[in-house]
């Protein structure tokens, strides 16, 4: 378990460096970052602080939350190019095999979700706010299947969805995991996925079609999908208590 | 350990000193929280005083907002390394409520709790002198419920986690009692320009 968590608080965790193993487009607005550093395992939630140096000593210092499945041999990161970003252009313009920089972590003790947590989980993730839930699922897959769970997913257009093939082949393999893709200005690509914005009636209708409460509700993206999920969620009857929220501020100037 | 092809965006001079380290610029207003915005009632909205588990004084809405209000700009600091300049808050000091239940400061420490019971400690040193308000308007407009409103407490010269939203009590304490982030690895002051983050941080 990560520092974190034994001791309910991260000990005076260090930077350490990290090395890029290999990078690659995952949608045309996200990069997969792949990399090794000495951190310890992490939970599905977490998030590392990513600390970028210049030759003149600046340095530029990023969360960016964990995408690959606790004790996967890479830990993999979502980068979203953000116009007139600082940090995240030299991840996706610039970064390479073989770059290294500094990484303190895992961080985050409260936007979580472990096995023994259990179900019924729902995951609701906007954009690239699916990063920590990505690592949810893939945690799920391994060593809690057949955990009734609902993945929300919202993105404009389905090829900007991250990873869609495995979320396939997930869903095929485990009766129990249904994903919905809703595309807010596209088309709806696959059987049962919504078209339009997952707003109240939408998610609603979505728990209904589920039959389950969630026992877990773990919601990621942009404050306005959070503000409407979290909000139906609530008007639903689930519990505040429930309900872990973690909102991009989809700041271009901060990223 | 320098990063290959990293130059970075360092600002000029006079925005650079009021940057403490480890933070970046934003000019949007990003929101942080744990859970789910509760929705606030201003028709049941009550805001205490306590001095340990005693209640001193209250207010309703109305009589809230009949305290003298202060107007105060300031930049803001977020933990997770955002920082915003020239933030135009308006509400009522700390001073002005302590003054206005007939009290001075306490206890050397207080806890800041909110209706959706996340709470945070505070030293009262930094609530006092003009340094902290429970603010209910930004840039002019009654807070919105994201960023907190109807109220929240603003202690900006701390990290934003310590500026409670949807505040609903003071209390103070003898003790430094860790409140929601404290007991989950964050700093029990939060000072930006020490880059006080977590408790492993001096």
């Amino acid at each position: 378990m990560s520092a974190v968590l034994a001791g309910g608080a991260p000990r005076a965790l260090p930077w350490v460096a990290a090395t890029i193993t290999r990078t690659q487009a995952c949608t045309p607005r996200l990069r997969s970052i792949f990399l090794r550093a000495p951190t310890a395992p992490h939970v599905a939630g977490q998030h590392l602080d990513v600390r970028l140096t210049a030759a003149d000593g600046y340095h530029a210092r990023r969360p960016y939350s964990i995408a690959s499945a606790p004790g996967a041999a890479e830990t993999e990161l979502l980068v979203e190019s953000l116009p007139g970003g600082e940090v995240s252009p030299w991840f996706v313009d610039v970064a390479a095999p073989g770059d290294t920089f500094e990484v303190k972590g895992p961080l985050g003790g409260v936007f979580l979700w472990r096995p023994e947590d259990r179900g019924p989980l729902l995951l609701a993730g906007g954009g690239s706010g699916i990063a920590p839930l990505l690592s949810m699922v893939r945690e799920r897959a391994a060593r809690a299947p057949g955990m009734p769970t609902l993945l929300l997913y919202s993105v404009r257009r389905f090829e900007e969805a991250a990873y869609p093939e495995e979320l396939d082949a997930l869903e095929r393999a485990d009766p129990a995991l249904r994903v919905v893709i809703a595309t807010t200005r596209g088309p709806a690509e696959r059987p049962g996925d919504h078209e339009g914005r997952f707003d109240e009636r939408a998610v609603a209708e979505q728990l209904a079609r589920w039959g389950h409460s969630p026992l877990r509700a773990l919601v990621c993206g942009p404050t306005a999908f959070v503000e409407a999920v979290t909000g139906t969620l609530l008007g639903a009857g689930v519990p505040a208590s429930r309900i872990l929220a973690e909102r991009f501020g989809g700041s271009a100037a901060a990223a | 350990m320098t990063t290959r092809g990293f130059t970075g965006r360092p600002l000029g001079p006079d925005l650079a000193r009021r940057l403490p380290p480890g933070q970046s610029r934003t000019v949007d207003f990003p929101v942080l929280s744990a859970g789910p915005t509760p929705p606030v009632d201003l028709r049941a909205w009550r805001f205490s005083l306590k001095v340990g588990p005693r209640e001193v004084a209250s207010w309703d809405w109305e009589t809230f907002n009949a305290l003298p209000q202060t107007a105060l700009t300031c930049d803001i600091h977020c933990v997770t390394t955002w920082s915003k300049f020239d933030t135009p808050w308006e509400g009522v000091l700390v001073d002005h409520i302590l003054a206005a239940a007939g009290l001075a400061a306490p206890t050397p420490f207080t806890l800041a709790w909110s209706f959706d019971d996340y709470s945070t400690n505070v030293p009262t040193a930094d609530l006092t002198g003009g340094q902290a308000m429970v603010a209910l308007r930004y840039e002019g407009k009654p807070l919105d419920a994201a960023h907190g409103g109807p109220a929240r407490l603003l202690v900006p010269h701390l990290y934003l986690w310590k500026s409670a939203k949807w505040i609903r009590a003071l209390q103070f304490t003898e003790r430094d009692e860790p409140g929601f982030w404290e007991t989950r690895g964050y700093h029990m002051r939060g000072d930006p320009w020490r880059e006080q983050r977590y408790d492993s941080d001096s």
